[in-house]
């Protein structure tokens, strides 16, 4: 097998943007006949590896070898002429028209022998699908069908899906998985891309896990454990921060007088096809703790948080369902429940947490207008700018003042300026989703070091996350969010990782595999 | 040489002011080859279309005529461009204002009260409202894109002043044509200058432009509005409701054409009949984006388009053009404004080629 030269070789494959390297001295081989998974966390570089392959965007050093052969690939057409499909992960159909129709637009032949040709891949590989059908009547499993038999009509070497399992209801998934082994085993090689374990333990022959924009190593994941997957997914590096007065206050967060949020068997089920449903969630933070939130993302982290900021108002919810210091707030927009004493720092900070086409001063308008910012509705210019000015001096934000372009600023120093306009706001609850998402170590470190220091003055913090290790490094208790339910209380001490990993996985398959039931439960508080 | 666009790391603001004068330009050159393949006088039909509008008192009052409707619709339909709500039917909206407002000297024939301009500024206003409401109701509730709602509305608009026209309302005196009594003196503005058109209605376009900007430039309904225009999710995270942005970009726009086609039947034309908006309502969308959306350059746009207007009619005697020659300047100016809009976001940049002695997939 080693042999033959591999069919697709990365080496040293770098891709750098403004904030970050997203692949950093990526080599990668990936052989004919083999499932070739690529795994990582959300923001790990594997969509950014997955589109260099594919021509989307061009590396910045290093080379890519296609059957021993040099190649550079400008284009996804040029990458498409190798023998290189890929299949998104929203696909790019037309609704309106046939299977046949979207097909012949970028595949040369006649309706006819189209249409007998995908019939017969669809025997072939049980991809079936009625090529007369029109899109739109069609499941979403049939749809990514539809994608993969059109990479299949031009001479497929290499099948690249993105997270393709996401999108599937799981009865579909078990097909989807036996078409791909079929592909396998008549020749093609397949890079499939997943942050599910359990997945790619079942499908996988070959695992390649990137973190950082690294290769932190390759593994055959039917030997190795979840265990060994999920660290080396997450990994182990933990900064320094000076966790305070730790043991003083968990000794009180046992108490419930003190709660500032609590949901309460909280069931919304989402109306987006690309969504996910929450179930029966409870949740409580008191005063004076961190609670943090784990999980792989697309487990319903999107939606518990748009529920608990009230950007998502599910008014068909009893009153008593959301309760955020002392006060029912359900029925409460975004806000009114921000003038209750409640501040939230969303994880995506342009277009959502700030303008990028706004100043600074204006930005900080968005969530103080209610502080004495407006008389009769008009805005007090100096009073925003005195504020701005404020926010940017004590969080060391650098830009170029109150007047700056949001959008100018850096991932980190905007970040640094939200949560110091939030946290000006003096909340009793502060949320923060991704606290340290693409912010550079320092000022990552600087972030968790406050967050710690508001908890010790007695303040609620919610935040969500999807590094591991930062939740160990802050927070006090962690639930795990999985398919859109959340784990019992976990007291962070007494967890270990490879514990929240279980959690991550355990439903995905529920019930399924025995071998999860020896962790995690015993450490439920 | 290839090129290609790259995205700007932000929007440039020379950029901004420079599209609308490069649209404007080119538009003039095409429009000059346009008059060159079709064998009429270029240089002459140019001084008819930008310098006769100035060549005398009558004409320059005429401009100015045309630039109260135009600034007053534009400055409204921007709001609402700038909220990303897309209001097309500002001429459906203009026709039910003005239906509204001779609603009262069609039926108070005789009437010289002082109340009547008054009465007809406020139903010119509310019907131009309710016409809108309509479509901010169904978008709302329904979520109906309102580019069609507007539009189909416009069409109904246009099917009942043609109903009234012919029916209920015509003018038993006028030998059948369809329009209404020819109003009396007191329901029309009174001209600013004896023997000129232009009347006293032209300070309600000024007044709406000062509040238009004092609202986006200093108040905080106008930063609502603009946060929800530019970042949607910005505008649900901090609280602000997306259909209160429907209501009040639509209602203001009800209320400027409603009162635009108010001063044009207690105006220049002093009866209802069927060509009462004179494409206002259209011509608005092109000062609207001609201006950049801004208060302080549609004031610039409005002018422009009214002088091309007057200019146009100009044309058609001098250089026995068709009237549609003005709808292709103005149609080639939205397009050419659209079109080097890009410039705004983009930028052209030669095509890199690669210098590695590499095979390639593919030699394109």
């Amino acid at each position: 097998m080693t042999a033959s030269p591999a069919l697709l070789s990365l080496r040293n494959i770098t891709k750098r943007y403004p904030a970050v390297v997203a692949n950093d001295n990526i080599c990668l081989e990936v052989h004919a006949n083999s499932i070739h998974a690529v795994l990582g966390e959300n923001g790990a570089g594997k969509s950014t590896l997955m589109k260099l392959v594919y021509g989307l965007i061009e590396s910045d050093s290093g080379e890519l070898y296609w059957q021993g052969q040099r190649v550079e690939l400008r284009n996804p057409a040029a990458a498409r002429k190798l023998g290189i499909g890929m299949v998104f992960q929203h696909f790019s159909l037309f609704e309106t028209l046939s299977v046949v129709e979207n097909i012949s637009l970028t595949i040369a032949g006649s309706r006819q022998v189209l249409s007998q040709k995908i019939i017969d891949i669809g025997e072939r590989f049980q991809l079936k699908v009625n090529p007369d059908a029109s899109v739109h009547s069609l499941s979403v499993g049939e749809r990514q069908r539809v994608e993969i038999i059109r990479c299949l009509l031009q001479d497929l070497k290499l099948l690249i899906l993105d997270e393709p399992t996401s999108v599937l209801p799981p009865q579909h998934i078990s097909a989807l998985f036996e078409a791909l082994r079929k592909l396998r085993d008549s020749g093609v090689a397949i890079l499939f891309i997943s942050h599910k374990l359990e997945e790619i333990r079942d499908l996988c022959d070959t695992a390649t896990v990137l973190r950082g924009g690294k290769v932190a190593g390759s593994i055959n994941p039917a030997r190795a454990s979840t265990q060994e997957l999920a660290t080396l997914m997450i990994g182990h590096e933990v900064a320094g921060v000076n966790t305070g007065s730790n043991a003083q206050t968990s000794s009180n967060s046992q108490s419930s007088d003190h709660a500032l949020l609590q949901l309460n068997a909280v069931t919304v089920s989402s109306d987006d096809p690309f969504g996910t449903s929450l179930h029966d969630i409870n949740l409580q933070v008191n005063s004076g703790e961190i609670v943090g939130i784990a999980g792989v993302s697309g487990n319903g982290q999107k939606e518990l948080s748009r529920l608990i900021s009230g950007e998502q108002m599910e008014k068909h919810l009893p009153a008593e369902s959301i309760k955020m210091i002392g006060q029912p707030v359900t029925r409460l927009g975004a806000a009114e429940r921000r003038a209750l004493g409640f501040a939230f720092v969303p994880e995506e900070r342009l277009g959502r947490g700030a303008v990028p086409v706004m100043s600074l001063a204006k930005n900080t308008l968005l969530t103080t207008f209610y502080q004495g910012m407006l008389s009769q509705g008009f805005i007090r210019g100096g009073k925003l700018k005195r504020y701005t000015d404020e926010c940017i001096e004590k969080f060391d934000v650098r830009c170029g003042g109150a007047q700056a372009m949001a959008g100018s600023l850096s991932g980190g120093n905007l970040q640094k300026f939200i949560i110091g306009r939030e946290l000006m706001l003096s909340p009793r609850l502060l949320f923060v989703a991704q606290p340290t998402w693409g912010v550079d170590i320092g000022a990552a470190t600087a972030i968790r070091q406050r967050l710690i220091d508001l908890r010790n003055t007695g303040i609620g913090i919610l935040i969500v996350s999807e590094e591991l290790e930062e939740l160990f490094e802050v927070t006090d208790r962690i639930h795990v969010i999985n398919s859109g339910r959340l784990s019992p209380s976990l007291t962070t001490a007494e967890v270990t990782p490879n514990d929240i990993g279980e959690y991550m996985i355990s439903h995905n398959q529920r019930g399924s595999h025995g071998d999860n039931s020896n962790t995690g439960d015993g450490h439920a508080v | 040489m290839q090129f290609k666009l790259d995205r700007r790391e932000r929007a440039s603001r020379r950029m901004l002011l420079l599209t609308p004068l490069l649209a404007v330009l080119l538009s003039v050159i095409t429009s000059s080859l346009l008059l060159l393949i079709l064998n009429k006088p270029v240089g002459s039909t140019l001084h008819s279309f930008f310098i006769a509008p100035f060549e005398n008192f009558y004409s320059i009052t005429e401009v100015f005529l045309k630039f109260g409707p135009l600034l007053l619709i534009a400055q409204a339909l921007a709001v609402g461009f700038r909220a990303k709500v897309w209001n097309i039917g500002a001429e459906g909206q203009m026709i039910i204002g003005a239906i509204a407002a001779s609603s009262v000297p069609v039926y108070f024939v005789d009437s010289t009260s002082g109340w009547l301009l008054p009465a007809m500024i406020a139903l010119g206003a509310a019907g131009g409202m309710s016409w809108a409401a309509i479509a901010a109701w169904l978008k709302t509730r329904f979520n109906a894109n309102e580019i069609l709602v507007t539009l189909m509305l416009t069409s109904i608009a246009l099917q009942l002043l043609y109903y009234l026209l012919l029916g209920p309302w015509k003018d038993p005196m006028g030998f059948n044509f369809p329009q209404t009594v020819m109003f009396q003196n007191e329901a029309l503005f009174s001209p600013l200058f004896s023997g000129v058109r232009l009347n006293t209605s032209i300070i309600i376009p000024i007044i709406f432009t000062v509040a238009v900007w004092l609202f986006m430039e200093r108040h905080f309904g106008g930063f609502k509005l603009v946060v929800g225009g530019l970042a949607p999710q910005a505008a649900t995270y901090a609280g602000f409701s997306a259909k209160k942005a429907v209501w009040v970009s639509l209602l203001l726009a009800g209320f400027a054409a409603g009162l635009a086609g108010m001063s044009e039947v207690a105006g220049p034309i002093g009866q209802l009949q069927r060509s009462v908006t004179s494409g206002y309502g259209y011509s608005a969308i092109i000062v609207a984006y001609l201006g950049a959306l801004n208060p302080v350059g549609i004031v610039f746009a409005a002018f422009f388009v009214a002088v091309l207007q007057i200019g146009g009619d100009v044309a058609l005697v001098s250089a026995n053009l068709p009237i549609s020659a003005v709808h292709v300047f103005q149609g080639l100016l939205l397009i050419f404004y659209l079109a080097t809009y890009t410039l705004v976001n983009y930028q052209i940049r030669p095509l890199r080629h690669a210098s590695s002695s590499t095979t390639e997939g593919q030699p394109t």
